[in-house]
C-alpha cells in the first residue's frame, strides 16, 4: 500500500497525474474523431460515387487495421510528414512532433472512423417526413441538417457515442507506447522501478475501471434527459 | 518495396502466427463466453454475479492492461512459479491467448446474454403451453434462436479480436504488427509497411466478414 501512497516514498501523485493524461488524451482523441467524421459523414451520404469511396475507405481502413500500426505509422511517419510539408514552405530544420499529438491523433482517427459509422446510421433511421417537412418550409439544406437533423441524430446515436467513447478510452492505453505517461506508461515505470508489476497493473486495470464506470453513468444519465419522445 | 520483399518469409510467418492466435483465442472464448451467458441467464445468484463481475471487469480495462498483468504481474507470484501453471504462464504465447481468451469471451458472453433474453414471450409461452420442460424450451427455443440473432454481433467482435492480437507484439511476439515494427524501426519506411501490412489485415478482415454474412444467409430461415 505505501507504494500507492502520495509523495516521495509512494508512486499515487505520480498515478493521479497519469489518469489526468488518459481523460485528456481521450477527450482530445474523441473530439478530434467526431470533427473527423462530421466531414466524412456527408461524403457517405453523398450522391457522388467518388466521394463515397473516399468515406468508405476511411472507415473501412481505420476500423479493420489495428490500432497499434496505426499508433506506429503516425509515431515514425509523423514527423518526416510535417517535415516534408515544412520543406516546401522553406523550413528545413528537424521537427519532432510531441507524443500527446501523436496520440491523440492517430486514436482519433479510427475513433473518428466508428463515430461515423454511428453517425451515418442515425441519420439513415430519421424518418423521411422530417427531411421532406424541412424542405417544404423552405429551408435551405445547410440550415435544416443543422437545426433539424443534427439534435435527432445526436440524441438518438448517444447509446452508440457512448460505446466509442469507451473504446476511445481504452485506446487511449496503447499510446503508452510512444512514451507518453498516462496510466500505463507510468504503471510500466513504477512497476519497473519498485519490481512489482502485478500490484501496479492491477492498479491501473483498477483505474481504468472507474474512469469507464463514471462516464457509462454519465451517458446513461444524458440518454435518460434526451430521451423525451419515446 | 525492397525492405518488403527481403523480410517477406518473416511477414508470412508472422501472418500466420496472427491467424493462429485469433481462431485459437476465438475458440476458447466462444466456450468462456457460452458458458458465462448461460450462468448470466441462470437464476442462481452467485453464478449470475460472477458472470456479471466477469464481463464487468474484462469489458471495463483495456486488454493491453489485462496481457500486461497476466504476462509481467503473474510471474510475480511465488505459488504461480513454483506450480505446474508456470509451465504455461512463463510462455508469451499462452499469456497473450489466455488474456485475449478471456477478453473476447467477456464480449461474447454478453453478446449471447442479449441474444438469450430477447426471445420472443409468445414463444416460451407457446412451448410451455405444449409440455415442454425448461430445459428443453432451452434447448429448442432459446439456443437456436439466440444463438442466430448473435451472429451479426459476434461478427464485429472476431474482427475486434483479429485486431486485438496485435497487442501480441508487446510481449515478445512477432506478430504481424510486431514484426511491421521491427521493419519500420530497422528500415524506417512507415508508410510503405503500414499500406502493406495494413492490407493484410484488411484481407483477413474481409475473410471473417464473408465469412459471417454466409453464416447468417445459412441460418436465415424466417
Amino acid at each position: 500500500m505505501e507504494l500507492l501512497s502520495f509523495g516521495d516514498t509512494g508512486w499515487g501523485d505520480e498515478l493521479l497525474r497519469a489518469t489526468f493524461m488518459t481523460i485528456l488524451v481521450a477527450i482530445a482523441a474523441f473530439t478530434f474523431g467526431f470533427f473527423i467524421s462530421s466531414l466524412i459523414v456527408p461524403l457517405k451520404l453523398s450522391k457522388s460515387k467518388v466521394l463515397n469511396f473516399i468515406g468508405n475507405t476511411y472507415t473501412t481502413i481505420f476500423r479493420g487495421v489495428p490500432e497499434l500500426l496505426v499508433i506506429y505509422l503516425l509515431f515514425f511517419g509523423g514527423s518526416s510528414a510535417v517535415m516534408f510539408v515544412a520543406k516546401i514552405f522553406g523550413y528545413k530544420d528537424f521537427i519532432e512532433i510531441n507524443a500527446f499529438l501523436t496520440g491523440s491523433v492517430s486514436i482519433g482517427l479510427i475513433s473518428g472512423a466508428y463515430t461515423t459509422e454511428v453517425l451515418r446510421g442515425a441519420i439513415n433511421s430519421i424518418n423521411q417526413g422530417q427531411f421532406d417537412g424541412a424542405k417544404s418550409l423552405g429551408l435551405k439544406k445547410s440550415t435544416y441538417y443543422v437545426f433539424v437533423i443534427a439534435p435527432q441524430v445526436l440524441r438518438l446515436s448517444l447509446p452508440n457515442l457512448s460505446n466509442v467513447w469507451q473504446l476511445t478510452l481504452k485506446d487511449t492505453a496503447l499510446i503508452s507506447v510512444t512514451g507518453l505517461v498516462e496510466i500505463m506508461r507510468q504503471s510500466y515505470i513504477a512497476s519497473g522501478a519498485t519490481r512489482n508489476p502485478l500490484l501496479f497493473y492491477c492498479f491501473a486495470a483498477f483505474l481504468y475501471l472507474i474512469l469507464t464506470t463514471i462516464s457509462l453513468k454519465y451517458f446513461n444519465k444524458l440518454e435518460k434527459k434526451y430521451n423525451f419522445y419515446t | 518495396m525492397k525492405p518488403i520483399l527481403d523480410n517477406l518469409p518473416d511477414i508470412i510467418k508472422s501472418a500466420i502466427l496472427t491467424i493462429e492466435l485469433t481462431v485459437i483465442s476465438i475458440l476458447i472464448g466462444l466456450l468462456i463466453g457460452f458458458i458465462f451467458a448461460l450462468m448470466r441467464i441462470s437464476k442462481i445468484k452467485f453464478l449470475f454475479y460472477l458472470s456479471y463481475y466477469y464481463s464487468f471487469v474484462f469489458r471495463g480495462t483495456p486488454l493491453f492492461v489485462q496481457i500486461f498483468i497476466i504476462y509481467f504481474g503473474l510471474a510475480q507470484l511465488e505459488f504461480i512459479r513454483e506450480s505446474i501453471l508456470w509451465i504455461v504462464l512463463k510462455k508469451p504465447y499462452w499469456c497473450a491467448i489466455i488474456a485475449f481468451a478471456l477478453n473476447t469471451g467477456a464480449y461474447t458472453s454478453e453478446i449471447f446474454r442479449s441474444g438469450f433474453e430477447k426471445i420472443d414471450k409468445n414463444l416460451l409461452e407457446a412451448a410451455n403451453s405444449l409440455g415442454l420442460n425448461k430445459f428443453k424450451t432451452f434447448l429448442v427455443i432459446t439456443l437456436p434462436i439466440g444463438i442466430k440473432r448473435s451472429i451479426p454481433a459476434y461478427g464485429n467482435e472476431m474482427i475486434l479480436m483479429l485486431k486485438g492480437t496485435s497487442l501480441a507484439s508487446t510481449v515478445t511476439l512477432l506478430d504481424l504488427t510486431g514484426t511491421a515494427k521491427y521493419i519500420i524501426s530497422t528500415h524506417f519506411n512507415p508508410v510503405e509497411v503500414f499500406v502493406f501490412v495494413g492490407s493484410i489485415y484488411l484481407f483477413f478482415t474481409f475473410l471473417i466478414h464473408t465469412f459471417v454474412k454466409y453464416l447468417e444467409k445459412k441460418f436465415r430461415y424466417y
